[in-house]
């Protein structure tokens, strides 16, 4: 970590969500490691072409290699998601409960805990921050705008371990998007589906009166 | 450059009829069967419909209606749009769709791709979670099947085939087959892979947004040594005399829409802003025939797509009379318009 932020982020999953985070990141300078569930070989023309300068690589070289790690697959395989190669990394989840992809799941519907807490007890030595989750993979491909910029949009942050949220927040920043502190790892469940966060692509001011609207004990939609 | 080909596309939504009431399941089928009727008058290229299983869309047997639109008509093509592939059997995917090019003497294209809705996962008893497995064997057996040789296959999703000879054969010999994709990138390379026809489900943001995928599929079609056609795009809109009237006779219906499926999958409400955005500078083509027509040509030269498909049915509830006149000013105001200013615009 450099007095610039994060000098490696590394992204786990080359989707839609994954290439435009990819593209934003190597847009702001860092080096962009990226890993899907597939041989490297079969995601390095998707990023040459949709992310050029980002590298495909295992996801145990993501983990190994990077400053922060970015979870762009989709939620139902998070267990796939290796926990001793991401122990002590900071881990960046933007991933939702998307019954379209992962089928009808209790598990992650479950209205007792935020899915980034799920995923947290999964990767029990990873530092998790919930952040990029709310925002449609396409606003986040036409929003980044430079810091002070009328108009820039905000994305939201929740987690427990100061360190990481706030190296998630110069990521964030970075990327060209205000940062949003909205609590604890507990408080995501005000970014998830269901929420009026959900799928906000609005200024700082308003993402917080969104965030706000969600009660505590509301629960998402599922 | 080839000739750019003009669809209209439609899932079956369910418009109002003469008496202001929402129509049943089966007069909105013989509407859009109608509506496929003016197009094939009017000069549209192509007719393609979805597959649902809800209440809020009419047609789940596309194939059936196409059929239906083969007997009425003479030069329009004739799809899916998409065939979800994953819930169904490839055999009877080739079967049917070969069928429909018997009766509409070469007509027949399929789109396959996921879909963007699951329904047919719980009613045919597949599982979401095996979506992925699902769709790579089936497909690999659908291209299989498209050789119009005996196949043998072997693998998880289906009972195995050997040396299965499957009819009836099409008179080419070669059923047109595309991939639906909405942006997964390697959805586009696995239609690239298979050489089949891409099409781009581009249903919000920034059309331009979508180049990328459009050199993807190029490029992998170079590297796998496959063809690479024409790329194909479907986007929403609506057509009315004047940008106000187009505007405020869809965006209820849309709305509507939008807020039912969006809020299933955990969307707030649409604001009216956002629909303004979208028909400003996103992926709805809503507006008066000069309007959509300068739009689509935007979108066709930006892209470089030789395709572009308008889901015209998008404003729901809407009176049927509105939807047959949205399909009459797109044939005859809207694509000939975009066609001079392709033509303008054109590298001489």
């Amino acid at each position: 970590m450099t007095a610039m932020g994060t000098a490696t982020v590394g992204i786990l999953g080359a989707g839609k969500l994954g290439t435009v985070l990819a593209r934003l990141a190597v847009d702001a300078g860092y080096r962009v490691l990226v890993a899907s569930s597939a041989e490297p070989s079969r995601i390095s023309l998707t990023l040459e072409v949709l992310a050029p300068g980002a590298e495909a690589t295992t996801a145990d070289a993501v983990a190994r290699e990077s400053d922060i790690v970015i979870l762009a697959l989709p939620l139902g395989r998070y267990r796939n998601l290796p926990p001793a190669s991401l122990g002590g990394s900071v881990v960046v989840d933007a991933m939702n409960y998307w019954w379209e992809v992962d089928g009808v799941r209790d598990d992650l519907a479950s209205p007792s805990s935020s899915t980034s807490e799920l995923v947290a007890s999964h990767l029990a030595d990873a530092r998790v921050v919930k952040a990029f989750n709310h925002m449609g993979y396409h606003d986040l491909d036409e929003g980044p705008r430079p810091s002070g910029m009328s108009g820039r949009r905000a994305i939201a942050i929740a987690g427990d371990d100061d360190a990481a949220v706030e190296a998630t927040q110069r990521l964030v920043d970075s990327l060209g998007f205000d940062p949003v502190m909205i609590g604890g790892l507990s408080a995501g469940r005000r970014l998830e589906p269901g929420m009026p966060a959900f799928g906000a692509n609005v200024g700082a001011s308003e993402l917080v009166a969104l965030v706000d609207q969600a009660t505590a004990d509301a629960s998402p939609a599922r | 450059m080839t000739r750019v080909q003009f669809g209209i596309e439609t899932f079956g939504d369910i418009p109002l009829g003469d008496d202001g009431a929402l129509m049943t399941h089966a007069a909105a089928i013989r509407q859009v069967v109608d509506e496929a009727a003016l197009a094939d008058d009017i000069g549209i290229d192509a007719v393609a419909l979805g597959e649902h299983h809800r209440h809020d869309f009419a047609i789940s047997s596309p194939e059936m209606v196409l059929s239906a639109i083969a007997s009425r008509t003479s030069r329009v093509s004739l799809g899916s749009a998409v065939t979800v592939l994953s819930s169904d059997d490839p055999v009877r995917v080739f079967q049917r769709f070969a069928t429909l090019d018997a009766v509409s003497s070469g007509r027949a294209e399929v789109i396959l791709g996921r879909g963007s809705f699951t329904e047919s996962f719980p009613l045919f008893g597949f599982d979401m979670a095996d979506y992925e497995v699902l769709f790579e064997e089936k497909i690999e057996i659908f291209s299989r099947l498209l050789t119009e040789k005996p196949v043998s296959w072997e693998g998880t999703t289906r009972p195995a085939l050997h040396e299965a000879d499957v009819y009836p054969k099409t008179e080419s010999g070669s059923l047109t087959t595309w991939v639906g994709v909405g942006g997964s990138p390697q959805s586009v390379i696995r239609a690239a892979r298979y050489g089949f026809r891409l099409m781009l489900a581009i249903i919000g943001g920034q059309p331009e947004r979508f180049a990328p995928y459009v050199d993807l599929y190029r490029r992998a079609s170079e590297q796998l040594g496959t063809t690479a056609h024409p790329v194909g795009m479907h986007s929403h809109g609506f057509i009315a005399a004047t940008d106000e009237e187009a505007r405020e006779a869809y965006y209820p219906g849309y709305k509507a829409m939008m807020d039912r499926i969006g809020g299933e999958r955990g969307w707030p409400p649409m604001a009216r802003s956002s629909y303004d955005a979208e028909i400003t500078s996103g992926s709805l083509y809503v507006g008066s025939p000069d309007t959509v027509a300068r739009k689509i040509a935007a979108s066709i030269s930006g892209l470089d797509v030789g395709r572009f498909d308008l889901v015209y049915t998008g404003g729901g509830a809407m009176p049927a009379s509105q939807r047959m006149r949205a399909v009459e000013l797109y044939g005859t105001e809207v694509i000939p318009r975009v066609r001079e200013l392709l033509a303008d615009g054109a590298p001489s």
